[in-house]
Order: structure tokens, then sequence, then C-alpha cells
């Protein structure tokens, strides 16, 4: 029976993911037009566009190898077996034993350094100047991205994200001073890694600011779509995470009540939109970044990590 | 001195301490003349919370005064005075951080690292290490900022924001007596310092300009 109940769960789970990213992005994106003062495309354009490239035959390069035609797909699986691990409404799902967060890291940047190849597979300057961008940050999110796992599994005893976000849904975990400066370099590594402002800037039209466009320049048609699509999967999957870990609260357990289960999906509906809010704001406010300080930025968000995990190292070995 | 002394509020205490530190942080990492006043006045703001949120649980009216003054005093006049004089004496307005800012927040790291393990052993029952290691931290960060700012007015603000991390050590002590009138102290201390820049810089300017452009220099600024 609860075999049963965590594979419906992690069905759900994924027909809400895939059906949701599209939409959720074009949140993001109508939000942060009506802050600046545009009309804004509606919120299911991004779907729109997606069926659009879908319909459209592919134009490849005359030197592109498999990797480029593969690349896509290959991001795209990697992205929604990440997507798969991290628990959103509901945790106890199928893949909870697997849903360890080294190995999410890990296919996040399979998906990362696979778009990274292909970019500098048909040898074009824009796709290799987006490439060694892409990788220089990642250098510094990476890093970071551990040291917050670090701290997680000091406060929890665990690895996995499943054991992670019960533990501080029951509020068993330890001070939150450390907790904080966590977050903080996870929502650096989070801008950096889905090419948010002030890092990046999806819709760039000058070479100079582009750093996942550039990646995604010299692709057209269905592998396109799926590059789009795999953006926007990877958009949902870190609020899902940052939410999972950071705002435990109202999330459903296999032995939660009538009532808990009822409200979870709305209490899950409502954190995204809440985070998706908070990320249209803070796009809108900000001024894009020179290339060359993203690295500070990240940086940042390394020695906050190492701050985060170290204290909480030293406090729990007095306490 | 019964107080509220519940798990949830000392987190909350560490939290506003930590949110401190962190933005002595953003002190460092500022490169901008205003964007720095502005950091400061943002650490004030929060140092005025974990001021009040000490008296609230240490049930110590006295420290909810003490926040109140930090929050007129450092929060608000301290920051407003600082933009008038930056832009009636036209300071540089770009902060130069001598070896780069990368290197500059490693050693605050450093810094913070030490202030935890000089704090772990000093575990006094008057003052929590947390919070020592926090107070301590901030001010060490505060002398950092001093030590990597050549230039006079970011150095003042490193100064007040390492008097930030004493009002921090202050309030933390559960029974502390004198806590406004030190506060006070330290903010008088803090005004002294913004008014004895400001008067350096009009004699500096005395020397080395004519009364006449300093006179327009007054005409522009109102």
């Amino acid at each position: 029976m609860t075999t049963l109940l965590s594979l419906a769960l992690l069905a759900v789970h994924l027909a809400l993911l895939l059906t949701l990213a599209p939409v959720l992005a074009g949140i993001v994106r109508w939000t942060k037009s009506r802050l600046m003062g545009r009309v804004g495309a509606p919120v299911f354009q991004p779907w729109r566009d997606l069926q659009r490239l879908a319909r459209k035959q592919p134009v490849l390069a005359e030197n592109a190898s498999w990797l480029f035609r593969g690349a896509p797909t290959i991001a795209f699986a990697a992205t929604l077996a990440a997507a798969a691990l991290v628990p959103g409404f509901a945790l106890g799902m199928a893949t909870a034993p697997l849903a360890d967060l080294l190995a999410i890291a890990g296919l996040l940047a399979l998906a990362r350094c696979t778009l990274a190849l292909a970019g500098l597979d048909t040898g074009t300057a824009v796709g290799g100047l987006g490439a060694s961008r892409e990788m220089s940050f990642a250098a510094f999110a990476e890093p970071a991205m551990l040291l917050v796992i670090f701290t997680l599994a000091l406060l929890a005893g665990s690895t996995n994200l499943d054991a992670i976000a019960g533990a501080l849904r029951e509020g068993t975990a330890g001070p939150l001073f450390p907790l904080g400066l966590a977050l903080l370099a996870m929502l650096a590594v989070a801008i950096a890694g889905n090419g948010r402002a002030p890092i990046d800037n999806r819709a760039a039209l000058a070479e100079t600011g582009m750093v996942h466009a550039a990646l995604a320049l010299a692709y057209s048609g269905r592998h396109l779509a799926l590059i789009e699509a795999t953006a926007a999967l990877k958009l949902l999957l870190w609020l899902t995470l940052i939410a999972a870990i950071f705002l435990p609260f109202g999330t459903a357990t296999p032995e939660s009540g009538l009532l808990v289960w009822l409200l979870a999906l709305p209490v899950w509906g409502l954190k995204l939109g809440g985070l998706a809010m908070a990320l249209a704001l803070f796009e809108a406010g900000v001024a894009g970044m020179r290339v060359f300080r993203v690295p500070e930025l990240l940086g940042l968000a390394v020695l906050l990590g190492v701050l985060a995990a170290v204290l909480l190292a030293v406090w729990q070995g007095l306490a | 001195m019964g107080g509220h002394h519940g798990a949830f509020s000392l987190d909350v205490a560490h939290l506003l301490g930590g949110a401190v530190l962190v933005l002595s942080f953003g002190l460092l990492y500022q490169r901008r003349l205003g964007g720095l006043i502005n950091a400061y006045a943002a650490q004030s703001c929060v140092l005025a919370a974990a001021a009040a949120w000490q008296g609230w649980v240490q049930s110590a009216p006295a420290l909810v005064v003490t926040g109140l003054i930090v929050l007129g005093g450092a929060g608000v006049a301290i920051p407003v005075a600082l933009h008038r004089i930056a832009g009636r004496l036209q300071f540089d307005r770009a902060v130069v951080t001598q070896p780069g800012i990368f290197p500059v927040m490693a050693a605050g790291v450093a810094l913070v690292l030490l202030a935890v393990l000089l704090a772990a052993p000093a575990a006094a029952q008057a003052l929590p290490r947390e919070d020592l290691a926090l107070a301590l931290a901030v001010v060490l960060l505060g002398q950092l900022m001093m030590i990597v700012r050549p230039a006079a007015p970011a150095q003042l603000v490193g100064f007040l924001s390492l008097l930030s991390g004493l009002i921090l050590g202050i309030v933390g002590v559960p029974g502390m007596r004198l806590a406004v009138e030190l506060a006070v102290a330290v903010l008088v201390l803090a005004g002294a310092a913004v008014a004895g820049v400001y008067l350096l810089r009009i004699r500096a300017r005395f020397e080395e300009v004519d009364a006449g452009r300093l006179e327009r220099l007054g005409g522009a600024a109102q």
C-alpha cells in the first residue's frame, strides 16, 4: 500500500512539474514585465513557444556531431531525473531513498556540462564564449553548493534531501544562523545556475551579456524546445528545492492526516508563487552585473558556505 | 531577570546577531560610498532590532530603549549626516579596497573563525559564547575594513561598524547595567568621529583651495 502510494506520489509530482514548469517561467516573465511597466506576454506563452518550436525542423551546422544533437536530450533527462528526486508537496515519494543532495547536484552538473560541450561543438565563437563563462561560474557555484550540502548534512545528520526536509519540518535542527548563511549561498548558486539577473539575461540580444543564451544560439526547432523546457524545469526544480529546505512547513508525509494532505498542494503552490514573485521583484530591481564581477559574487557564496559549515561544526562540537 | 529563555528566542537572537555580521560582509563588498553608507544604515537597523529583541528576551525595557536610540542615531541620523557630508565635500564616490574584494572577504572569514575559536573557551555564564563570537567578529571585521580602505570616509564607516560590534556585545550580556548609557556613549563617540572627519576635511579644503571655491561649494549644496 505504501509502495503504491509513493509511486502514485511520484507520478503526480512529475506530471505537475512538467506541466507547471513553463507556466511558472511565464509567471516570472509576466510579473517582471508588469513591474517594468510593460504589458507582458500571457503566462501560457512559454507553453505556446514550446509547441511552436517542437513542430519545427531543427537546422544543424554542417560540422555538428552527435553530441550537439544529443545534448538537449541528455540535459533534459538529467534535469528531469533530478526533479524526480526533489520532494514537492509531499515527502516519502518512491524516489525518496535515492534523493541524495549530492546526486541532485551531480545530475544538474551533468546537464550543465553537456550543454557547455554542445556550445563548443560547432566551433562558433559565441557558443565557446557561453561555454567558457558557464564553466567559470560553475567552478565557483559547485563548491558553494557542496558547502551548503555539508551544512545541511551537519544539521540533519544525512545528505538525503527527504531526511533533511523532514528534520527541518519537525524543527529539530540546530541553530538558525548557519542555516541563514546557507540560504544566502544557495540563492546565489540558484541565480547563477538558472541564468537570472544580475548574472545573466535570458532575453539578451547582445553577445557581451550572454551566457545561457549564447549556449543555445546555434540550436533551433525541437532541440531548442528541449533546451527551453530544460531551463523552465530547472527553475521550478530550484524553487522547489529552496521551498523544501527553507520553507519546510505544510508538506505532507505518509503519516499525515487528511487535512494536511488536502492543504499540501495549495501550500506548495503558494510557496512557489511567492518565490516566483520574489524572483521577479528581485530581477526587476537589480542592474546587470559585469561578467568579471560574477566570480566575486559566487566566491562570496563559497565563503558564506565555508562560514556556515565551520560555525555549525564548531558550535555542535562544543555543545 | 526571569525572561523568556526559550531555545527559539535564543535562536532569533543569534539570527539577528548573525545578520549584523553578514551585513559587515556587505560593507566589505560595497564599492561605492553611497552604498557603503546605506549598508551601514541597514546594519544599524538590524542591530537596533537585536537590542530590542534582547530587551524582550531578558525582560529589560532599558534594552528596548537602547534599540530605539541605536535606530534613531546610527540607523537614521549618522547615515543622513554622512550622505550630506559626502555630497557637500564631494568625496570620491568610488571606494577602493586595497588587495581586492575576494582576498579581503577570505581574510574576513578567517577573522570570524578566529573570533569563534577565541570565544569558545571563554564561555562565561555572563555572555553566551555565540553572542560573544558574533560581537567579536563584527569588531574584527570593522578593524579589517579600516585597514584595507585608504580613503578617510570609508575608514570612518569601518570604525562606525566596529562600534556596532561593541553595542552588539553590550546588549547580549544578560543583566548588564548601564546598557543604555554605554550605547549612548558609543553613539556619541561615533558622532564625534563623524564631526571630526568633517572638520578635518574642511580644514584640508581651506589649505588647498581658496575660500571663494569653498563658498561656491557651500552655495551649490544648498
